[in-house]
């Protein structure tokens, strides 16, 4: 029906929908978007890189066993917050690894490669073995067979007093390669470090 | 005398002169009993009328009366048998899901540090909680299995096809949602088991490429599996899907009623085979 009226280009009915459409839709954005970004926040957030946590002193760790030690990766969720890690002196024998050197202590974190359940050390057969899927482990902590998709995660080792430090964690490819920290479950080998993000963890 | 209410009260000269109640009297005490009789009918009628009357006045308001005879007296095809149950069985599983995870809302606190001993208290020291926690635990299992049940009947029965294609999709999608639900309630006991489950899931989640680690943050709520996962799993276990399950149920609903339902597979071709005698 335009032309009601010299030089009318929309109707009153067209502008009256639209204006109550916008207004509808203006809205409602102006509660969903907020909402969803209060639910979408952490994928985006930054979570401070971890604190060294001091784990004992020098002479409570040896070469050719692994001794845990706990350590909390979240504060605020009482027992569920803490993890353990598996530490150890580095032996310049066994640990050749490049990108490793500078470790001064060998950290391993229990948690699985496959989908991260919680490794247990077993000092009989030198192995860690997950208790979910079967994965099993070498004593370096690189795949010996089932499930797993990449050596377990490490964590970064200073010494500062005689005591022993453990520090922000980083993820391995089966080369021993260090890279920033992956979920588990991801692949790192070949084109996969790049298929994989890298998120944000302790 | 006049204090004492009218039953109690001697009637005028009642025993003074009873020997001496003529006809007149005795018919009109009868015509009296009558009237008392016929009152009693009448409010027994009255009191019968009342839940008709109810309904009548909320029939007059809403307009239910056409839908709901429509709905509840539809035509059913020849063959309806008990797999078509099958449906209505896994949505009393879903109302009986809900009714009882209300209720167990009221003693749960959904964080990481009480979750746990707060289930604990309802096992062990609510009266009748291990029932419902059992009936709410018990019933997710059965609720899966029923849906799934009722998959395969519209899948084997062919009752999917055009036109109801729209109400497996829906249907489909309900799955999906249920499936959630046993995922996200799974984590709420926060036992051993419940929590490393769940944290197998996520990670799961996280296999996918590019995406994966992205999707396993928002569903932790974070780099870490902790406070915020627990609290944020409760949410859409308890609001968010469950929401979307009664809505999506009353669509679901109200296309079974609009389209009808479809005969048993195996109808239809005896009745091919009457018309290839025929044309024999």
């Amino acid at each position: 029906m335009p032309g009601a009226f010299e030089g009318e280009t929309v109707t009153r009915r067209a502008f009256m929908t639209g204006g109550v459409l916008a207004a509808g839709g203006i809205a409602t954005a102006a509660f969903t978007l907020p909402a969803l970004g209060f639910a979408l926040g952490p994928v985006f957030s930054r979570t401070e890189a971890r604190n060294w946590q001091d784990v004992g002193a020098e002479g409570d760790f040896n070469p050719l066993t692994y001794t845990s030690a706990v350590t909390t990766i979240d504060p605020y969720t009482g027992e569920t917050g803490k993890t353990t890690v598996y530490i150890r002196r580095r032996d310049p024998s066994r640990d050749t690894a490049k990108e490793l050197l500078k470790y001064p202590y060998v950290a391993i974190s229990t948690r699985c490669m496959h989908l991260g359940c919680p490794v247990r050390y077993v000092q009989a057969s030198e192995r860690f073995i997950c208790p979910c899927h079967g994965g099993v482990y070498l004593f370096d902590g690189t795949v010996a067979g089932g499930p797993p998709v990449r050596p377990l995660d490490r964590f970064e080792t200073k010494v500062q007093n005689g005591r022993v430090y453990v520090g922000k964690r980083f993820s391995l490819n089966s080369k021993l390669e260090k890279f920033k920290p992956r979920d588990p479950s991801n692949h790192l080998d070949g084109v996969w470090q790049y298929i994989y993000p890298s998120r944000p963890t302790t | 005398m006049k204090l004492l209410p009218g039953p109690l009260r001697r009637r005028n000269g009642a025993t003074k002169e009873g020997a001496k109640v003529d006809g007149r009297q005795r018919q009109d005490e009868l015509v009296r009993e009558r009237e008392k009789e016929a009152e009693k009918k009448r409010r027994k009628d009255a009191l019968l009328e009342i839940p008709i009357q109810t309904i009548g006045w909320l029939d007059e308001r809403t307009g239910g009366g056409p839908f709901l005879r429509g709905f509840l007296y539809r035509k059913v095809p020849r063959g309806t048998n008990w797999f078509y149950t099958l449906g209505s069985a896994t949505m009393f599983a879903f109302v009986s899901q809900a009714v009882t995870g209300v209720f167990l809302a009221m003693y749960y606190r959904p964080s990481a540090t009480e979750a746990y001993p707060s289930v604990q208290h309802i096992t062990n020291d609510v009266f009748l909680g291990e029932f419902v926690r059992g009936m709410h635990k018990w019933g997710a299992t059965v609720m899966v299995v029923l849906i799934f049940a009722h998959m395969g009947r519209v899948f084997f029965f062919g009752a999917y096809k055009y036109p109801r294609e729209l109400n497996w999709i829906i249907g489909v999608v309900l799955v999906v949602l249920t499936l959630m639900m046993a995922l996200t309630g799974y984590l709420l006991p926060f036992d051993q088991r419940s929590f490393w489950a769940t944290v197998v899931a996520v990670n799961l989640n996280s296999s996918g490429p590019i995406i994966g680690p992205y999707l396993a943050d928002f569903l932790r709520g974070g780099a870490e599996f902790g406070a915020t996962t627990i609290s944020r799993f409760y949410a859409i276990h308890m609001l968010l899907i469950p929401g979307l399950i009664a809505a999506l149920i009353g669509a679901h609903l109200y296309l079974v009623a609009k389209l009808g339902t479809t005969a048993p597979p195996w109808l239809k071709a005896e009745k091919r085979r009457e018309l290839a005698q025929e044309e024999i």
